[in-house]
């Protein structure tokens, strides 16, 4: 493997944090909190595709099908479950999706047991490029492709549409919000549900290239809430450069730094967290808030 | 324009009552000043009427109760400017404005809207891509009114618009509140410490004492009452 390829495989494995860290980043911009178990709510959304898949749907209509199931779940688990702990005791917001967590997996081992299933790629096998430049899978560049997709599509809906300009206000102040007339329960109810829209394409995009097992996402929620935390927990932009950071340096340092090896490697953007934690708490990306009073 | 009644309210804080049997007539198309000192309960008579705190009692809007819910009180037509101004600092002044009319149907005519309110307040147009939270006190306060009005509310509810503006700009403010009424159709209430100022350009007026409606009178029936002034206006 040359080093572009190397560099490609990072970005690649940065896509998928990427796709993860954003749907922390949405949690916790309209609700205030950090869903530990965003990781896991994809797990069961990549179970649930594995099993239309199975079931003889095409690869494509099961990862659409499981992603506006996970909308709708998503949805309902911010109203009937988390609504009651928003704005009040983090802990308590913590001990919750902690709980949610070891709950999910508890059904998805419940459901489908613990043996690891083989996950189809959405992409086809093979990839571009040949010979002493080596090729370039197209798996990987198709989760890049995806995770821009995402962050366009997220994008535009925020900065052009009306849903988004009512998401936005009700994440910054729901009480104003309310008070021009927005319903911001069910804003705080799309936040929850695109949240877990968006998990469920990370976990169908990880799991062809792990086993589909219920611990699936572990790792990638450590290196998304990594990531999340350096682009400062609500920017966008800032959480996608610092996963693709975090894939490469991951990549590179694995196969380059010889006592990193492929078993420490997970420690290496925890490493980095802790340091941009002592050294800019609000992250790199991160914007302190203005308030003027 | 439309009435606005609250007949026999209580409301509080937990277990903490605060108003106590408030009733009061806002008539169509008036400007009715609510009056008293710091903690009487004007905030939280506003607050009772959106739906941001409980109540019992009856809050009606032409005669029909309201519901419970902010935003549903909101789509009745009721424009709340709260005291602190409630401007979404993170959002550009824009956006403050047309999150002001995002539940509207009729979107060219919201177009018009904000075309108007940019004549009115002319820094709103100047500054319509900077964020809300840079704007000077006064600038904000204007975002707020102007935010309100997009939702061409007819009935609004302003707490305060003076805290923390010098006195040239709030005597503007003030000036100005008879123009809107007037151009906008509108009712309004209007909480108030400065009582000359308030008492200057309203109809009618509420005063409010430990939760307690103790005084409603013509504006100028409370202005000219000495005694009245000396007990509650505090001059
Ligand atoms: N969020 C709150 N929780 C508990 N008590 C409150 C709250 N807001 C106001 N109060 C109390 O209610 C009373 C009336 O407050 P308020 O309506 O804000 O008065 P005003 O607007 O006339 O200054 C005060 O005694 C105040 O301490
Ligand atoms: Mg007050």
């Amino acid at each position: 493997m040359n080093l572009l390829q190397q560099v490609l495989d990072g970005l690649s494995s940065g896509s998928v944090y990427a796709t993860l860290a954003l749907a922390l980043v949405l949690v916790h911009r309209s609700t205030g909190i950090v869903n530990f178990a965003q990781g896991q709510m994809a797990v069961i959304s990549t179970y649930v595709a594995w099993t239309l898949y199975d079931a003889g749907v095409p690869v494509w209509g099961a990862i659409g099908a499981a992603i506006v199931l996970s909308l709708v779940v998503g949805a309902l688990v911010e109203r009937f479950l988390i609504r009651r702990f928003e704005g009040g005791e983090p802990l308590a917001a913590i001990v919750v999706t902690v709980g949610l967590l070891i709950s999910v997996n508890g059904l998805v081992s419940l459901i489908w047991g613990t043996v690891l299933k083989q996950f189809p790629s959405a992409f086809p096998s093979g990839g571009v490029g040949s010979g002493s430049g080596g090729t370039i899978g197209y798996g990987t560049l198709g989760t890049i492709g995806a995770l821009l997709v995402v962050v366009l599509a997220l994008n535009w809906l925020f900065r052009h549409t009306r849903l988004g300009l009512a998401f936005r206000a009700v994440a910054a102040n729901p009480e104003s919000s309310a008070l021009l007339g927005l319903p911001v329960g069910r804003l705080l109810m799309l936040g929850w549900g695109l949240a877990a829209a968006v998990g469920a394409l990370a976990g169908c995009l990880v799991a062809p290239k792990l086993y589909l097992a219920p611990e699936m996402m572990d790792s990638v929620l450590t290196y998304a809430l990594a990531a999340a935390v350096l682009g400062g927990l609500n920017s966008a932009l800032g959480t996608v450069l610092a996963a693709w950071f975090i894939g490469v340096v991951e990549n590179l340092a694995g196969t380059y730094v010889s006592f990193v090896g492929g078993d420490m490697k997970i420690a290496v953007p925890l490493v980095l967290m802790v340091l941009i934690l002592l050294l800019k708490p609000e992250g790199v990306f991160g914007h302190k808030e203005v308030r003027r009073v | 324009m439309s009435t606005l009644e609250l007949r026999g309210v209580h409301a509080g804080y937990g277990k903490a009552q605060v108003l106590h049997d408030v009733s009061l007539h806002v008539g169509d198309g008036s400007i009715t000043t609510l009056l008293g000192a710091n903690g009487a309960g004007k905030t939280t008579t506003l607050r009772a009427i959106s739906g941001l705190v409980r109540s019992t009692g009856e809050i009606l809007i032409d005669g029909r109760p309201i519901p419970s819910a902010p935003d549903a009180v909101a789509r009745l037509g009721v424009a709340h400017v709260p005291q602190g101004r409630g401007t979404i600092g993170q959002l550009s002044v824009d956006d403050n404005l047309k999150a002001g009319a995002l539940l509207r149907r009729d979107r060219v005519q919201a177009r018009a809207d904000l075309r108007r309110l940019r004549e009115l307040f002319p820094v709103l147009g100047e500054r319509a891509q900077s964020q809300a939270a840079g704007l000077s006190g006064g600038e904000q306060q204007m975002l707020a009114i102007a935010r309100a009005l997009m939702g061409r509310p007819s009935i609004l509810l302003l707490d305060e618009p003076s805290l923390g503006l010098a006195p040239l700009i709030t005597k503007e403010l003030f000036v100005l509140l008879p123009r809107l009424r007037d151009e906008w159709g509108l009712t309004v209430l209007v909480v108030e410490q400065n009582a000359d100022l308030a008492l200057s350009v309203g109809d009618h007026a509420v005063v409010l004492e430990s939760g307690r409606v103790v005084l409603t009178g013509t504006a100028r029936e409370i202005s000219g009452h000495d005694e009245v002034r000396r007990a509650y206006l505090g001059n």
